[in-house]
């Protein structure tokens, strides 16, 4: 077994647990914006959150919009994150889909999905990531795609595995796939977490845990999808996105742009 | 009926690998006709730098007029696509090329994400001798760029003395 480093943190996941249970306690009732960016727990947060109120501001001009997207700016074939090396990945193949809609249920077309994962041993590629478990050649964990008519994403990939980190001592990630959004307009840009159903770890992530209402947390959980799958193929899970509500009213002329 | 918003999350460490692309932070050719600088430094509390940081930006022309052009990923050298993203460096700097942007107040619309930072944050960067009226008087002028030769500096300050004015638009639940 390694022996953890001289600057290992000292703090327990006990001690990360009891600070989770109590801010959660904090908050039971409240309907403050999820995630709490104050949230302690996650001890890298500590310096990073304003500290001051949000200024309420109305959008104005190219805010009221969100950046196009084409097909130019994206290969279908980068949608599949299984094909990008010569040989196949290692892990449980699943594909990942689901609809991005807006806060009135509207659908979010032909718009940019981005995801980025470890693979099926928890190990990213990025070069910070120093968690001793095998790179996988055949597996980048990178993935883009753009939404259909009806704001449809899906994505084949590994299911990935969970991985320590070192927000405490023996600290762990549930599994999860990164997930960057954007809406019809600019104020519903968004950068989230996909995890998987049932996952153990939730209860000791302070990462999940800064959603401090199980209603809005359960929302980051996919579901398994046997309509999904593939047959003889890959397992499948659906998960929906919804974004904020957009500002423009629903009559606008060019509601989708001319990409 | 308005429907449950999904929480956001932090982008993490790792994004690195995922996010930038060649040509992200070039809306415009650095050094091409009307191309200005826009860049800054990201600052934690201490007023350490955030090396580990992404923004982007959105803006309209300097026609002041909303872009509606696709290629933001894939950067023809012609198109202005009013997007762009930059990452900071280990000095926690980011830098940008792009347009003037116009309109009656102009300004970039900013998005910050950062490890460390549960969810994105919404800021402005305003040129300078626009009207912040709107504004609390002692924080506004963290909403503006500072006019330089090439363009314009916008430090962003995610805590503590001279903490950027961030933006929570209606829709976005209350901290």
């Amino acid at each position: 077994m390694p022996t953890p480093s001289s600057d290992a943190p000292t703090t327990t996941q006990r001690q990360i647990s009891d600070e989770i249970t109590a801010f959660g306690n904090a908050r039971r009732g409240t309907d403050l914006a999820q995630p709490a960016l104050d949230y302690t727990p996650y001890r890298s947060s500590i310096l990073r959150h304003p500290t001051q109120d949000p200024h309420p501001a109305d959008p104005e001009g190219a805010e009221l919009w969100a950046p196009c997207f084409g097909h130019q700016d994206v290969d279908p074939l980068e949608a599949d994150l299984t094909i990008q090396h010569s040989g196949e990945p290692i892990g449980e193949r699943m594909v990942v889909t689901g609809r991005v809609t807006d806060g009135d249920g509207r659908p979010v077309p032909h718009q940019l999905v981005e995801i980025w994962q470890a693979n099926a041993s928890g190990r990213y590629i990025h070069q910070r990531d120093q968690h001793p478990a095998p790179i996988d050649p055949n597996f980048t964990g990178v993935g883009r795609c753009l939404t259909d008519a009806e704001g449809t994403y899906r994505f084949t990939t590994i299911r990935p595995g969970p991985y320590p980190w070192r927000n405490h001592r023996n600290a762990w990630r549930p599994a999860h796939i990164h997930f960057s959004l954007f809406g019809t307009d600019f104020t519903q840009r968004r950068i989230t977490q996909m995890y998987f159903p049932g996952d153990p770890l939730f209860a000791y992530d302070p990462i999940y845990q800064s959603i401090t209402d199980p209603a809005d947390g359960a929302l980051l959980v996919a579901h398994y999808d046997h309509d999904v799958t593939t047959p003889g193929w890959s397992t499948g899970y659906r998960w929906d996105i919804v974004l904020t509500g957009t500002h423009r009213t629903r009559f606008e002329p060019d509601e989708e742009g001319e990409a | 009926m308005t429907h449950r918003a999904t929480p956001g999350q932090t982008v993490g460490p790792f994004f690195g690998y995922a996010l930038p692309y060649p040509g992200d932070n070039h809306l415009v050719p650095p050094g091409s006709p009307g191309a200005v600088r826009l860049h800054g430094a990201v600052r934690d509390g201490e007023g350490n730098p955030v090396p580990d940081a992404l923004i982007e930006i959105w803006q309209p022309g300097p026609d002041g007029a909303v872009v509606r052009s696709a290629g933001s990923l894939r950067r023809d050298g012609f198109t202005f696509t009013g997007w762009g993203r930059a990452s900071t460096d280990a000095a926690g700097h980011y830098s940008l090329s792009t347009l003037r942007p116009g309109g009656e107040v102009p300004f970039f619309a900013v998005t910050v994400f950062a490890r460390g930072l549960l969810d994105r944050l919404f800021t402005r960067a305003y040129l300078p001798g626009a009207d912040l009226g709107a504004f609390p008087a002692d924080r506004r002028d963290t909403l503006r760029a500072r006019e330089e030769s090439t363009g314009y500096r916008f430090d962003i300050r995610l805590q503590g003395e001279g903490e950027t004015v961030f933006l929570r638009f209606p829709g976005h639940r209350a901290d």
